[in-house]
């Protein structure tokens, strides 16, 4: 890697005044942005460790929502359990080391179209809080690796309205095993979300056809005769977007299966 | 037996204790006083002319100490075949230079062009980055078909492609093709071995010094053969004499077949450290190691086999393509023919074969013996069409194996494609495997997972090898430039411990613990006294180095020698000692006795009068207890197995998981039986692997998409199920000593037909009539050929 400064905040006014500089850039718990740098495919002057700011940490439940700091690790959502889908879905992300030190707040802003966590922000109508806004998901997943946020605008926290049911299915690329298809179900009294992550050059999106049928009667037979159009879905050596779109109709029905 | 474990032991394996409490020395590990560091720059085109290279600006970089490109290597050697092979016209293979550096073209991404000094890793790194390059790049060649009908050259002065065209063997040529023409039954599948990226866990490591006091170079690096490396650098490369280059190969964290050959890299160092007289260590990243070690496997192959009406094999013919990438690797050219073509009869009578070869240059990494190294290609291709053929005429896949089995009473037996197989016992193998897999409740199994909606297949493979390569005289007539005998020595020393310096190199095998279990088994003493040093051509004889399950049949073999020449002196000694005849002497758990008499010496005494020769007939006998031994097979040793595994296919993903594994193998007599146990192990794992995940993909402008554990995959522990392994059933080898045959890659040869016939059984299962599916059997390709029918 090329060499770089380091500064490591204790507050949140203290970080954003540190990446208020032009050639800083925050790092969360490094699982995209450290490998960058080792491959020296990213020369920033100063990272900004976001590892130290007080007001990220932390999950607390109120209300029915769940709201989880930025800086919680995938880890530390796995062994939450008060949403359980969203547990399950931080348990089955990369390996222990991963875990243990990756973000929610790093994986929702880096917004890769092949991470779990958009898909559980978008079906579960989550908002994303910045430090100085409230984000709702729909608007703040922009496109591959694009997101709402400004320069410099940090996560602070997502919040999670917990749904009455839920499931994550993802179909594993197998040697990343990052979602090749992921599909998070979400049922809550208003209706049901269907995010997909993993299958589209537009990221993270919701399967609108799919969540009519399920909000009218929430079972894998309603999916019946759905499908979803491969056109601009990704091609890759693991799966032609033909196999994608196929597999975003099996995991949903499997997701709603394993919700019910 | 010794009480601490002599042949048949499963001892423990000594060398774990430092690799799992992070105490073995690997090359990285090591760092010299005034120590530099190189980077290469590496071509990111497949194929392009260099125009110019500029290092001005990277000269003056900070740090910087010196700056090599190919110019600086014109004079000296290339990096040479290790094997002539002639075509079947009568002209030799095509031999292109492979320099150090590339000079002049580039000819695969990740060709080195250019290397920079600097005093640390990343002073040489930003330094590669200011190397102004001008490569006018050119359409690149990477698929081989398409290669030899181009005038688009990997390598122009040679003015095509294809580097042999071979006929295997080119006498059987006519009878072949008229046993197909005139067969009841002709059973036909194109199929690709897909290749494979080594993926040692340690990537390759080199670091050079030289002294200018007796102008004397040392290189420790990631070797599996350090003499070997030696011997090519020193007679073919820079030149350097034998007697003033030291090669160590510490411990080497896996090799794969990877680590056998020389690299320009270690030129390189070798020649920086003379230059700077400082010590020069280049340590490959992860993507270095996807980009150029050497591959594995990477052939296309038509298949035919012939049959009469009650399913005799007649005939099996090949025509293969086989890549050999952009430079001939050291046994480019043996991997495809003579480990390939000389298998492609397999363990059975058939009368007739005939194999052709066409070996082919392109714009990818140069393409090598991997763990199997031609003979996972053979039993690939025999096993897949057998079972298809099995199909065709409705025959149970095992019962049509087992009426074309050689017997047993048939050793020595020569087969159609020309080797003469000492031993074997297939049917037994069979049956064991029916046994340890319980083939008889796979039905009810099938039921079972019908019931969740999964489809079951069932899928067997039988395969033979040639190990432990092997006899010089043999080698020589097919080709090979240099001989393939190992070397021993052991040391007694004065106080009645050992030291047994060994040509084989032990990067995995467990060689620092079975070796000892052999020589303590024939002295009849502790194998804790007994310690095996290797890897270092300063203290060993000599060796050929470790790969084709050769390092006990041959290796071993030495060792069996030099402990028997121990022996007899050690008798002469103890003869004298006790004042009775040499032949009078019995040597039993460690004692040297007159046979009849209470007289006795234990091995002790006899080692310290050898080093301490008062009273003693100098006349007879010289002081000292130290004795080597080179051993040159008389043949091949033939492992072979029964292999069967059982696969769930997800219909609606095409998902495969591999429900389990039975390998029933003949490796002859067995030293460590957990060693063993553990090698078959790891070369399932790798046979899985192939057969279900790695995917090296290049495209079509000869870029490596897999080029990272992002997109290559890996088997992890959670791809592969618990194994059943069994290898109760050797046969002995009948021309060694020990009566052993080699275990490293039975497994990775064994297991890829095993689990395609296995999905192609499934799909049948579930009423989709798929034939064949080529490897890596991804969830993409088995969901897309169930589509597809």
């Amino acid at each position: 890697m090329y060499a770089f400064d380091i500064e490591r905040p204790a507050t949140l006014a203290e970080a954003v005044a540190a990446l208020s500089n032009e050639d800083a850039q925050a790092l969360g718990g490094g699982q995209t942005l450290i490998p960058t740098l080792k491959q020296r495919l990213a020369s920033p002057e100063k990272l900004i460790s976001l590892t130290g700011v007080a007001e990220m940490k932390g999950i607390s439940s109120s209300g029915g929502v769940l709201t989880i700091g930025g800086g919680v690790t995938h880890g530390e959502v796995a062994s939450d359990g008060s949403y359980k889908a969203l547990s399950d879905l931080a348990s089955n992300i990369g390996d222990p080391a991963v875990r243990n030190r990756g973000t929610i707040g790093g994986s929702v802003a880096n917004n890769d179209p092949s991470a779990c966590y958009p898909a559980a922000a978008l079906a579960s109508g989550a908002t994303i809080v910045t430090n100085a806004r409230e984000i709702a998901a729909d608007d703040f997943f922009v496109g591959m690796f694009e997101t709402a946020l400004d320069e410099g605008e940090i996560v602070t926290a997502v919040k999670f309205p917990i749904p009455e049911k839920a499931n994550y299915q993802k179909f594993v690329q197998p040697a990343s095993r990052f979602a090749l298809v992921g599909v998070f179900v979400a049922k809550t009294a208003d209706g049901v979300r269907v995010a997909v992550t993993g299958a589209s050059n537009e990221g993270v999106h919701r399967w609108s056809a799919a969540e009519e049928a399920l909000s009218k009667d929430f079972s894998a037979k309603a999916l019946d005769g759905l499908s979803v159009s491969a056109d601009d879905l990704i091609a890759d050596l693991h799966g032609s977007a033909e196999y994608r779109a196929h597999l975003v109709a099996v995991m949903t029905k499997r997701a709603v299966e394993a919700a019910a | 037996m010794p009480k601490d474990g002599g042949i048949g032991a499963p001892t423990r394996r000594r060398e774990d204790v430092r690799f799992l409490t992070g105490t073995g020395q690997y090359c990285d590990d090591m760092n010299m006083f005034g120590q530099t560091a190189a980077v290469f720059a590496r071509s990111t085109v497949a194929n392009g002319v260099i125009k110019s290279i500029d290092t001005t600006a990277a000269a003056a970089m900070p740090g910087v100490l010196a700056i090599f490109t190919g110019e600086d290597f014109v004079d000296v050697g290339g990096n040479p075949a290790g094997w002539l092979i002639n075509s079947r016209d009568g002209e030799p293979m095509k031999e292109p230079k492979r320099p150090v550096l590339a000079h002049g073209k580039v000819r695969h991404v990740g060709d080195a062009y250019a290397a920079v000094i600097a005093e640390t890793v990343e002073q040489a790194k930003d330094a590669v980055e200011a190397i102004e390059v001008d490569i006018e790049e050119l359409p690149a060649i990477v698929n081989m078909k398409d290669a030899l009908s181009s005038t688009n050259y990997v390598h122009d002065e040679i003015g095509t492609n294809q580097c042999f065209d071979w006929g295997w063997i080119e006498d059987n040529r006519a009878a072949t093709d008229a046993a197909i023409k005139g067969a009841h039954h002709v059973t036909t599948l194109e199929l690709v071995n897909n290749r494979l990226v080594p993926n040692a866990m340690e990537p390759r490591c080199s670091m050079a010094q030289y002294n200018r006091a007796n102008d004397e170079y040392t290189l420790h690096t990631t070797s599996q053969n350090p003499h070997l490396t030696r011997l090519l650098i020193s007679a073919f490369v820079l030149g350097i004499p034998e007697n003033k280059l030291t090669v160590i190969a510490p411990d080497v964290g896996g090799g794969f077949g990877s680590k056998i050959y020389h690299y320009g890299e270690e030129a390189l160092v070798l020649a920086a450290a003379k230059k700077l007289g400082r010590p020069v260590k280049w340590t490959a990243d992860r993507t270095e190691a996807f980009l150029t070690d050497a591959h594995g496997r990477d052939h296309v192959t038509k298949i035919e086999l012939a049959l009469d009406e009650e399913g005799n094999f007649l005939a099996f013919r090949t025509e293969t393509l086989a890549n050999v990438g952009a430079y001939l690797s050291n046994f480019a050219t043996a991997t495809p023919t003579f480990l390939h073509g000389t298998l492609m009869a397999g363990n059975y009578t058939v009368p007739n074969v005939y194999v052709n070869v066409k070996a082919v240059f392109t714009n990818t990494a140069p393409v090598d013996a991997y763990r199997g190294a031609g003979r996972p290609e053979a039993t690939f291709s025999l096993e897949r069409v057998i079972d298809k053929a099995a199909r065709e005429i409705g025959m149970d896949p095992i019962a049509l194996r087992r009426k074309n089995f050689i017997k047993p009473d048939q050793y020595p037996f020569a087969s159609a494609a020309g080797l003469e197989y000492d031993s074997g016992n297939y049917d037994a193998l069979m049956d064991q495997m029916e046994k340890v897999a319980d083939v008889a409740g796979f039905e009810a199994r099938r039921k079972e997972s019908e019931k969740k909606g999964k489809l079951r297949g069932f899928g067997v493979n039988a395969y033979i090898e040639a190990c432990g390569i092997a006899p010089s005289n043999l080698v020589g007539v097919l080709g090979s430039r240099v001989g393939l005998y190992d070397a021993a020595t052991v040391r007694v020393n004065a106080t009645g411990n050992l030291s047994v310096m060994v040509g084989a190199h032990s990067h995995g095998q467990g060689h620092e613990t079975a070796f000892p279990q052999v020589v303590a088994e024939m002295l009849g003493i502790d194998p804790q006294s007994i310690d095996i040093v290797h890897g270092d051509t300063s203290k060993i004889p000599f060796g050929m180095g470790t790969y084709g399950s050769r390092s006990l049949a041959v290796c071993g073999s030495a060792v069996v020698r030099a402990t028997e020449k121990i022996i007899n002196k050690a008798k002469k000694i103890a003869a004298h000692m006790l004042e009775a005849s040499d032949g009078d002497i019995e040597l039993k758990d460690g004692v040297f006795s007159v046979a009849g008499t209470d007289k006795s010496v234990t091995f002790g005494e006899v080692a310290l009068k050898a080093y301490i020769p008062h009273e003693f007939p100098l006349e007879d006998i010289e002081p000292g207890l130290e004795e080597t031994a080179f051993y040159d097979p008389a043949n091949f040793t033939y492992p072979s197995g029964a292999y069967c595994c059982e696969v769930e296919v997800d219909p609606d993903t095409g998902k495969v998981t591999v429900e389990s594994m039975t390998a029933v193998d003949d490796f002859g007599n067995v030293i460590n039986p957990m060693i063993v146990t553990g090698q078959v192990h790891g070369g399932l794992g790798q046979g899985i692997g192939q057969a279900l995940l790695e995917n090296t993909t290049y495209d079509e402008n000869g870029q490596l998409l897999s080029a990272s554990y992002m997109d290559y995959v890996m088997p992890r522990a959670d791809d592969v199920p618990f194994y059943g392994v069994d290898h109760s059933k050797g046969t002995a080898c009948t021309h060694n000593p020990l009566g052993v045959k080699g275990c490293g890659e039975a497994g990775a040869i064994g297991s890829p037909p095993t689990v395609v016939n296995a999905v192609i059984d499934a799909l049948q299962s579930g009423g989709k009539n798929v034939t064949h599916i080529d490897m890596p059997m991804t969830p993409h390709r088995v969901w897309s050929a169930m589509q597809n029918v």
